[in-house]
């Protein structure tokens, strides 16, 4: 099942200033493939969520509509959409118990009192609650809880399922472990899913697409190697993982690739972003893991510097690196330090980097 | 974020319409596709205006309008008298008085309970409540029969005669007893709510204890202080019980006057025009109450519950607050045990020795009106405890024109003095369409829209500890808006429904001041019947019927704490506390 969105808006209304609005969502188009499961990633206040209950009815749009399978939902009441939830507070009744809270939707349907207590069953053995039938939900762990959330969400086979950041309640083992389920139940009921986070490691993890987002608007749409490796702008570069932002200009460009000038080296880049013209400033995103840091002669070419933090964490060891003459500073980390060995602070460095690791942003 | 909104405000301003009037439309059309949302709001708000507006509004144009020309003639006519100016006066003075010193004693109980490790808390908490759930003028039957003429104590134990119990002071003491456990109430949830945390970081910081209470927990107690003394004075000044009984002709009381003027003078515009006088002060008070102090409040808000050992009180301190609250109790105890002995006292004052011929009274005589309180309060109390939990679930939960409107007009009553009430429903229903006077269904009708505010209250607080995903969870598992109020929302209502519905149980039981307009032949009630006996003279039969409304009371109040408690043990919640 398809959902589409197209020039969705919305405004609130600010109280204090009832002439104005604040925009949640700006002229948001997506679409969004059956039996994909994509991700709704970025800030908090970045519109993420509103853009959710939109499609779920919770909220109407200003402006725009929502299709689901080519069916205009925009004035449907969420009731009638056939989309399920799960909640960030995972929202389960506490006055039922486990098995009344998953079959809740199926009683709704009027299905007869013992095929709601086989699916349920069944469901509950797939997500792990077997033994949790007559349980009432304050004797759930927070892991359970959002098992329940999760089986009560996918029993009424919904066009759409919907996850409202479903894992930030949970710690940090639990919630590397509930990723994994989601998308391992997910792909095995192959249910078009629309997930909300801001966590990007989640979003990597959870999803075919992701979208990243930012003060109402849609950055980028791709998949998770796309937003990783070919970010589209400063905003993508600098919120997925860490970036370090080269200043480079342009030499040649041709249909492949394009020829920058980069402190004193000249590299062959093939991966860009806008349209970079030959004699632009522009920048060059190279990630920390992509950085070469070796230790150097005092040689000024622009990408040497002086290591001035280490952290050291176990597999791996992030520096921060100084430049001499500009206020920039390069992030870089190495792996495996037992054997490829440590930088001390104050030492002297050089960094590199190979070109197929490089993308040019030109944003003008 | 601010360039955004930047944008948006152009949109709006340069008139871009068209988006705001499809999205209008469209939520009049997902309303339209809920058509028993759209009736249960059309029905409410039209009860709402019928029975609460409508009465008010009766009362302000009888006071200005004139055979049918406006005018202010009957209002000048008050303001010229010397003895309502008084009346108006004294309304105010007391009124203040009342707030002052009734917050005082109850915060007094609330921070001696809620910041001290004394003994006998239960029994503290218990002698705050005993006021809320008795008739509001036990306390100036009692003084009397304490401090009057024949008093028990002014001429039995100190042998004076000539006592001068009437007028400020005694009226003072009676409402103070009444009305500090409605102060205690708020503001032990008000301290309740203040983290000790709070106060043990600012004594970590070196503050001494003294310090710390007045740079810290009286600064974040002051909003829950003033609303509780706007509240007390808003119930002072419509309250009807004690003056009545103790104000006397010397101390001219508003309420008193506008009961006086209908009842004594048949003089209905004037009644109508004093008692709108009096819904000038209370209406202001709960405005300023509602709209300015309930936004001043802090919310401190901490992860974990906090028990912290009790810090802030060293040892004089403590048995200081020990023996001013034990002494306030130990007079609460002296007023109903005088009440207790009187119903059982032969004649009091003059033949103190016991006799069982009042109750005899009562429950011959009397009886009719205590089965008609029963029947009025046992009817409406139920009803108005589901009408508030349907608007509660409106306001906080619904979006919809009018909503404000709604919230207003039905939390109006605890505005609005029951003075005024009461003569608004005369005005209103004693002519066609609606004639209802005399009959069994104006008692009703008055007692489940003047009591609504209570469930609302309580409606209200519940809901917004009730998560709203919930309530969306079984939306979007494809409950309409029906199912989901019945199956997810109602139950998890169900224990504050109750708490509202004994809250509003005590006050149609002990209801007064506007219910001794509606009252008729056929149609009695306990407390009117109280007064009356009281009026002329039988302070036995007064407290006889006192003891026997107060019993009706406690029971009706255990048996639905046991109900609930068979039901809903081990539920959240659940616990009923006052």
């Amino acid at each position: 099942m398809s959902v589409k969105l197209q020039n969705i808006s919305k405004f609130f209304s600010d109280p204090e200033y009832p002439d104005k609005g604040v925009a949640a969502v700006v002229d948001c188009n997506l679409d969004i493939l059956e039996g994909e499961m994509v991700t709704l990633l970025g800030p908090s206040g970045c519109g993420k969520t509103t853009t959710l209950r939109v499609i779920s009815g919770f909220e109407s749009p200003t402006s725009g509509s929502v299709y689901i399978d080519n069916d205009d939902v925009t004035s449907t009441p969420p009731n009638k959409r056939d989309t399920s939830m799960v909640f960030q507070s995972y929202a389960i009744f506490p006055h039922l118990t486990v098995a009344q809270n998953i079959g809740f939707g199926l009683s709704l349907r009027k299905k007869p009192k013992n095929e709601i207590e086989k699916e349920v069953r069944d469901i509950m053995r797939m997500t792990g609650l077997e033994d949790m039938y007559n349980r009432r939900p304050d004797q759930l762990s927070g892991g359970q809880q959002q098992r329940v959330a999760l089986a009560r969400a996918i029993i009424n086979k919904p066009r759409v399922l919907l996850f409202d950041e479903p894992l930030s309640n949970l710690d940090a083992k639990l919630r590397e472990q509930m990723r994994v389920e989601i998308r391992r139940i997910q792909k095995t009921f192959g249910i078009t899913s629309i997930y909300v986070t801001h966590d990007q490691d989640e979003a990597m993890t959870v999803s075919d697409r992701i979208v990243v987002m930012n003060e109402g608007r849609v950055q980028q749409v791709g998949t998770p190697f796309e937003i990783y490796s070919r970010p589209v702008n400063t905003f993508v570069a600098d919120f997925i993982g860490q970036a370090n932002f080269l200043d480079a200009r342009v030499l040649r460009k041709s249909a492949e690739s394009v020829d920058i000038m980069i402190g004193t080296a000249e590299k062959n880049i093939k991966s860009w972003s806008g349209n970079p013209e030959v004699g632009d400033t522009v920048k060059v995103v190279v990630r920390p893991e992509s950085l070469r840091v070796k230790k150097s002669k005092d040689k000024n070419d622009g990408l040497n510097g002086v290591i001035s933090t280490q952290v050291y964490l176990g597999p791996s060891v992030e520096y921060q690196i100084d430049q001499k003459k500009k206020t920039e500073t390069f992030h870089a980390v190495t792996y495996n330090p037992v054997e490829s060995g440590f930088f001390s602070i104050g030492d002297k460095v050089s960094v590199d980097f190979n070109s197929a690791a490089a993308h040019i942003l030109a944003e003008g | 974020m601010s360039g955004c909104s930047l944008g948006v405000s152009i949109i709006m301003k340069t008139g871009e319409i068209k988006p705001y009037i499809s999205r209008k439309y469209r939520e009049l059309r997902i309303l339209l596709g809920d058509p028993l949302l759209f009736i249960v709001i059309a029905i409410v708000g039209i009860s709402v205006i019928l029975f609460i507006l409508y009465p008010l509004i009766k009362v302000i144009l009888s006071g200005i309008v004139i055979n049918d020309r406006f005018s202010f003639s009957i209002i000048k006519e008050i303001v010229s008298s010397w003895y309502l100016r008084q009346a108006f006066r004294n309304s105010i003075i007391m009124g203040v008085t009342t707030a002052a010193l009734g917050t005082l004693v109850g915060f007094l109980f609330a921070f001696t309970l809620a910041r001290t490790d004394i003994p006998f808390k239960r029994f503290f908490n218990i002698i705050a409540i005993i006021p809320i759930v008795s008739p509001p003028f036990i306390g100036a039957l009692s003084i009397i029969m304490l401090f009057g003429n024949n008093g028990f104590i002014t001429a039995g134990v100190l042998g004076l005669s000539n006592v001068k119990i009437y007028g400020f002071r005694g009226l003072l003491v009676a409402q103070v007893v009444t009305f500090f456990p409605v102060a205690f109430i708020t503001l032990k949830g008000v301290l309740d709510s203040i983290s000790p945390t709070l106060e043990d970081a600012a004594l970590d910081l070196g503050g001494s204890r003294w310090n710390v209470f007045r740079r810290v927990t009286l600064p974040l107690a002051v909003p829950g202080i003033a609303s509780a003394m706007l509240v007390l004075f808003i119930e002072t000044l419509a309250d009807f019980g004690n003056p009545l009984v103790l104000a006397g002709s010397r101390f001219p009381i508003l309420s008193v006057q506008a009961y006086l003027e209908i009842t004594g003078m048949y003089n209905l515009p004037k009644g109508a025009a004093l008692s709108l006088i009096l819904l000038v002060p209370s209406m202001t008070a709960y405005i300023i109450q509602k709209y300015w102090v309930s936004k001043h409040r802090y919310i401190t808000v901490t992860g974990k519950p906090t028990s912290s050992a009790i810090k802030l009180v060293n040892k004089p301190a403590k048995w200081l607050l020990f023996s001013g609250t034990m002494l306030v109790s130990l007079f609460v105890i002296l007023i109903y045990l005088t009440i207790l002995w009187g119903a059982f006292a032969k004649v009091w004052g003059s033949d103190n020795s016991l006799t069982l011929r009042h109750f005899g009274y009562v429950l011959g005589v009397g009886f009719e009106a205590v089965l008609d309180t029963l029947v009025i309060a046992g009817i409406s109390t139920p009803i108005s405890g589901v009408l508030g939990m349907v608007i509660a679930f409106l306001i906080v939960r619904k979006r919809f024109i009018g909503r404000g409107a709604l919230e207003f007009t039905s939390m109006l009553s605890f505005a609005v003095p029951g003075t005024v009430i009461g003569i608004g429903y005369i005005l209103a229903f004693n002519r066609p369409p609606l004639v209802l006077t005399g009959t069994l269904a104006i008692l009703l009708i008055n007692f489940i829209y003047r009591y609504v505010p209570v469930g609302i209250q309580s409606g209200v607080a519940i809901l917004q500890q009730i998560d709203p995903s919930i309530e969306e969870a079984a939306i979007d598992l494809g409950a309409d808006s029906r199912k989901t109020f019945g199956r997810i929302t109602l139950p998890l209502m169900v224990p504050a429904f109750f708490s509202g519905l004994i809250f509003a149980f005590v006050r149609a039981m002990t209801a007064i001041s506007a219910a001794i307009f509606l009252v008729s032949s056929n149609w009695q009630l306990m407390t009117v019947q109280i007064m009356s006996q009281v009026e002329s003279g039988r302070l036995g039969a007064a407290s006889a019927f006192s003891v026997i409304l107060v019993g009706i009371i406690t029971a009706a109040i255990l048996i639905i704490r046991w109900l609930l408690h068979l039901r809903f043990s081990g539920m959240q919640g659940s616990e009923l506390r006052f």
